[in-house]
């Protein structure tokens, strides 16, 4: 009886997340319908992840084939959803319970520290506590060290850096409303720091004609979906249709193929959206409400979005300036001996448009500019000095892509090896 | 009464915007089922009301739907007033 709890319940990562589900819904003294629904939606949600998972997982396989033949290198798409998904075979109980545990530190941390912010981005919130997780494990720690250490540090992270962007938060809604909790943070603070030394306040992105055309790329499928069409074919041209016709599409035309595999992966990235949509739809709530309680005047730290409307031409220039870091980069990295960091319309979408309302806010036009470009260097750079660090999970062409995971990774795995 | 709120990923600003057209809602004594979804998804939906930020909701705007456009989506002020009329 013991061990099926220990083993199998506990064990089990799906029903572990949905028995979490069920004491947030009883805390919040919510109906018996409610609560049945609730906890099946979050094993449900947890599942779908797991299924889009393997579908991300063979289209990856292939592109890897294909990049290796191409250009005797290895390349790597970062994509925090895809490495997550992956990452739960794995490590799914490690993910789960410093994810829960993190958002218990989060709120004490509130409770008896400065630092008010209650850190509601759920999405970030797993895939922080993915991290952590994976770099304990991989560091050799175990059980209930493992998620005491990394419940403590994802606490940790969850104030100081909303804390850390919050002055410039400040500049940019002209409130102390709300913080930003996105784990990109490293690049916004970076991108208001150098507008705030290099740029001038007054010449803001808002005065100047900016094309809309490109917000269609808000759109996540849409974006990943273009990027991995573009990316797949032009590896494909330089791959050679004999190879792939002869060695992995069974003799379809290859360019087909390839525009498949790309959907594909695209397809895979929505299944494991909607499964995390499903699972923090309960959790997120839970903590909210529970943060609320306990918690008198506390900060709601949110997804990065949220200041996207203060300043719509800085976002339209940020992304474009962090893409095109990104792609410098993707040239620099093998000269110096990286893995090849194939720049993703997501990552720099959302980061590099935040990072330049950031350097808007501080630094005006010249602000948005450099600031994006900045994190755009930081996003393609971090992923590729992280990957060594990811053990085994490093070999499956895709990593985590914000800033703040190369940085907490990278200094959590220098820690382990001291150890 | 279905409202759905609307952004580009479906996860994290959506999610935020939901709760607080929930608490615009409570706070004008008014009812209606509140969920949140990405772009992708919002047009494959049937809802009375599409609420998003200003920047990127008018891509559902095909004429067929309800949409509210938010400045300031933290601003449950702005909401009550925006949804006001549609009540």
């Amino acid at each position: 009886m013991f061990d099926m709890i220990m083993k199998d319940i506990l064990g089990t990562p799906a029903i572990l997340v949905g028995l979490f589900a069920l004491i947030g819904l009883l805390l919040q003294k919510k109906g018996v319908a409610d609560i049945i629904a609730g906890t099946l939606k979050t094993i449900m949600g947890f599942v779908i992840i797991g299924a889009g998972a393997n579908v991300i997982i063979s289209s990856l396989d292939i592109f890897g084939k294909m990049f290796n033949k191409a250009f005797h290198l290895s390349g790597v798409i970062p994509n925090n959803e895809a490495i997550v998904a992956v990452a739960q075979n794995t490590f799914g109980m490690e993910t789960a319970l410093i994810m829960v545990f993190g958002m218990v530190v989060n709120i004490l941390l509130a409770r008896f520290t400065r630092f008010k912010y209650i850190f509601l981005t759920g999405h970030h919130t797993m895939f922080m506590a993915c991290l952590i997780g994976v770099i304990l494990s991989t560091g050799g720690l175990k059980g209930a060290d493992l998620v005491i250490f990394g419940s403590v540090l994802l606490g940790l992270c969850m104030v100081l850096f909303p804390a850390l962007l919050q002055p410039y938060v400040r500049q940019i809604t002209n409130s102390d409303d709300f913080a930003v909790g996105h784990f990109g943070s490293l690049g916004y603070f970076v991108a208001g720091t150098i507008g705030k030394y290099f740029g001038n306040k007054e010449s803001s992105t808002e005065n100047i004609k900016v094309p809309k055309q490109l917000s269609f790329l808000r759109d996540t499928s849409v974006a990943v979906s273009l990027t991995m069409t573009i990316l797949f074919v032009i590896v494909a041209l330089f791959a050679g249709q004999s190879f792939i016709e002869s060695k992995l599409s069974g003799g379809t035309n290859f360019i087909v193929y390839s525009l498949i595999q790309a959907i594909t992966f695209a397809a895979g990235v929505y299944i494991v959206l909607a499964g995390v949509r499903i699972l923090i739809a309960e959790i997120v709530p839970a903590f909210k409400g529970i943060a609320d309680q306990i918690v008198p005047n506390a900060k709601p730290a949110l997804d990065c979005p949220t200041v996207f409307p203060f300043a719509p031409n800085a976002v339209i220039i940020g992304f474009i300036m962090s893409f095109l870091a990104g792609l410098i980069s993707m040239f620099l990295l093998p000269a110096l001996g990286l893995a090849v960091i194939v720049p993703g319309l997501v990552p720099h979408f959302f980061t590099g448009a935040t990072a330049g309302v950031f350097g808007n806010a501080t630094g005006g036009r010249r602000g948005a500019i450099l600031g994006a470009f900045a994190n755009g260097l930081l996003i393609s750079f971090l992923p590729a000095l992280l990957l060594p660090l990811l053990g085994t999970l490093g070999f499956e062409k895709t990593t985590f892509g914000d800033s703040d995971f190369g940085v907490v990774g990278l200094i959590l795995g220098f820690i382990m090896r001291l150890f | 009464m279905r409202i759905l709120v609307v952004c580009g990923n479906g996860l994290g600003s959506s999610f935020i915007m939901e709760l607080n057209v929930k608490k615009a809602l409570a706070e004008l004594g008014k009812e209606a089922v509140v969920e949140h979804t990405d772009l992708a998804t919002a047009r494959t939906e049937k809802a009375d009301l599409f609420i998003g930020a200003n920047d990127i909701i008018h891509s559902l705007d095909d004429g067929t739907r309800k949409i509210i456009a938010l400045d300031n989506v933290m601003n449950v002020g702005e909401i009550k007033e925006k949804l006001t009329p549609y009540l």
